[in-house]
């Protein structure tokens, strides 16, 4: 059809499935996302990590390259176990927190800011369809950089050391899978949230880092001030990283989690508490998305 | 009714505790519906509860026989909606934000760009359909709201407020656009606006809300035709005592004004030209003769008037003044 035709015609062709629309919002973002040479740059950087941990276990697993190092024996280079992807998965759930940062507060604001939503809306496309496109947009990227190459590192580690050490080591890989995603989820939506809410992204970004770190030192002088251990729920990396531990070690856990998120081990809060605080700062998000994200917008 | 395009069944919408629309009853039949009153009066409202944004607290309403409550996908699925305000995504560039709209509404992304492509040229800004929307002029983003609206070919069509703002010209070609839709009869329309001369030239029938009451509803077509009788006359002669007696025999109603003018309601049967008879008998001059009939503003006007003092809407059909058309039924 020559795009001169200057008639209105009624559409009667084949739609798209309604449960993948929200994928639309996604497939576009990527394209703006791309065009941004610094944040290509970065998400490509943000991959040199997990090369360098596949370059370790390769190692480990090279005779000639440890004797080379001159590590024999029984002698390690780096001990490969649920401490190394913790550790791993740290590292890269801080990179994927400064990624939420930067692209998170693009998401939702500009729509706001120009009554976009309205048109969103209007189409056969619900609320939780929007969220959930916005939310995959931040998903997808941060999954590039945690529990998918932190998977891929376990498969690489177990191909080398045989179909034993997987099943001796299981529970890292859903470790790697369920602690990966607690993390996204929370990054997500706390970034969506803040979105909605602050208009002004620089703002919305530095909020973001507010959440992580000056939550963690409000906890701390809540500590010191009322003698007690329940402070600590108000830090991010202590929350996650008794999670962590939890997902990746079991109940007889030692290690104090991974590199940014470490628990204390003098002051441990149960897990329980650790799920229930993240719920509740779920929830918190969910409500604020929900009193944000409408068609229209009553002012009473 | 199998036909009508909205079924508005005891729909009322309250804003925290404050009725805006208050049990709202009609059927509206029309290709294009004029949604007409002052400010504040319930317009968008009644859209945006159409379109699902505002959930109704009793009642309901069916668009083009889908339930706005039970069926809201299908509903919007159906609507093209072009909003009061600017709307829109900074830095898109039109002809993308158009194509991610069509393909929110369920079109392939081959179709979608398609349609998107034509949906600028028809709404005249296919020459700017690769800039960012954000430097488009206000003129431009009406018309970029225009064709996100129809790029997904609805079956029906919302246009709230959508000459705000634009200037003589653009708004002369926003009308013809919206002219041009509707003689084309592949979609009906709902027109809101506050502006009498808009809804006059764009809709063949009219709801007019008033304090999110139904102040009348009528056609305008039929309403004209019902008014052809009405006659007003400017004669000229020594005295007009006799020419009025003369037209009352003939069954005419007469009301004098000054200078010679006459007001009256030819009786059915009687021709104009036994009017220009009967003053050639009396000695009496018609220097101008016109047909009356009741403007959009007179409508409008009198609704207003009728619903400050009782609630009943006004109905204004060919059927005459007050009587309700079949299908028609108000609080």
């Amino acid at each position: 059809m020559a795009v001169y035709k200057k008639i209105y015609r009624p559409y009667d062709g084949v739609l798209t499935a309604p449960w993948k629309r929200f994928l639309v919002i996604p497939r576009y973002a990527f394209e703006d996302l791309h065009r941004s040479r610094f944040l290509t740059f970065f998400y490509i950087a943000t991959f040199a990590y997990p090369l360098i941990a596949a370059l370790i276990i390769y190692i480990e697993h090279n005779l000639d390259a440890l004797k080379l190092l001159q590590v024999e024996g029984t002698a390690r280079l780096i001990e490969i176990d649920a401490g190394f992807f913790m550790s791993f998965l740290g590292w890269q759930s801080m990179l994927a927190l400064f990624l939420a940062a930067f692209i998170g507060p693009g998401q939702v604001s500009p729509d706001l800011a120009n009554n976009a939503l309205s048109l969103y809306l209007a189409r056969p496309f619900s609320r939780a369809e929007y969220v959930l496109g916005k939310f995959s947009v931040l998903a997808i990227l941060m999954s590039l950089m945690t529990w998918v190459p932190g998977l891929l590192l376990f498969v690489l580690e177990g191909y080398f050391e045989g179909g034993d050490w997987i099943a001796q080591h299981s529970r890292i890989a859903s470790g790697l899978f369920l602690g990966g995603w607690t993390w996204i989820f929370l990054a997500s939506l706390l970034a969506l949230a803040l979105s909605a809410w602050v208009k002004w992204r620089p703002a919305a970004g530095a909020l973001m880092f507010g959440a992580f770190f000056v939550a963690s030192a409000f906890g701390g002088v809540i500590n010191v001030m009322l003698g007690t251990r329940w402070g600590d729920l108000l830090s991010m990396p202590n929350v996650i990283g008794t999670v962590w531990v939890r997902l990746f070690e079991g109940e007889n856990s030692l290690s104090e989690g991974g590199v940014f998120f470490r628990l204390d081990r003098s002051a441990i809060i149960p897990v329980w508490a650790c799920w229930a605080s993240l719920l509740l700062l779920s929830c918190v998000c969910l409500y604020m998305l929900h009193r944000k994200i409408r068609g229209r917008e009553v002012v009473r | 009714m199998a036909n009508a395009v909205i079924e508005l069944d005891g729909l009322e919408v309250r804003f925290g505790g404050q009725p805006i629309l208050k049990k709202l009853d009609a059927s509206l039949t029309g290709r294009s519906i004029g949604l007409l009153g002052p400010n504040g009066a319930g317009k968008s409202t009644l859209l945006n509860t159409l379109l699902g944004f505002h959930k109704p607290s009793s009642g309901t309403a069916r668009v083009l026989g889908r339930d706005i409550r039970s069926q809201t996908r299908e509903v919007r699925g159906l609507i093209g909606y072009m909003p009061e305000n600017d709307a829109f995504i900074a830095g898109m560039s039109g002809v993308r934000f158009v194509r991610l709209m069509a393909e929110l509404a369920g079109l392939p992304p081959g179709q979608a760009l398609e349609r998107a492509h034509e949906a600028f040229f028809y709404v005249g800004l296919g020459e700017v359909r690769y800039r960012a929307l954000g430097t488009y002029s206000l003129g431009m983003k009406q018309a970029a709201k225009l064709a996100q609206a129809i790029a997904h070919g609805p079956r029906l069509l919302f246009l709230d407020e959508p000459t705000n703002g634009l200037d003589p010209p653009a708004r002369v070609r926003m009308i013809q656009l919206i002219q041009e839709i509707r003689d084309r009869g592949e979609l009906q329309l709902i027109l809101s606006s506050h502006l009498l001369r808009d809804v006059e030239e764009c809709c063949d029938q009219v709801l007019i809300l008033k304090d999110g009451h139904i102040a009348a509803y009528c056609n305008l077509e039929e309403e004209r035709r019902a008014n052809h009788r009405f006659l007003e006359l400017e004669t000229r002669s020594a005295s007009n005592g006799c020419f009025l007696e003369a037209l009352e025999k003939l069954g005419c109603q007469t009301a004098q004004g000054a200078q010679g003018r006459i007001k009256l309601v030819l009786p059915d049967g009687i021709e104009v030209r036994r009017l220009y008879a009967l003053a050639a008998e009396q000695n009496v001059q018609i220097r101008r003769l016109n047909c009356k009939r009741d403007s959009l503003e007179d409508i409008f006007l009198k609704a207003m008037e009728s619903s400050g003092t009782r609630q009943e809407p006004r109905v204004t059909t060919a059927m005459g003044r007050g009587d309700r058309p079949e299908g028609l039924s108000y609080q």
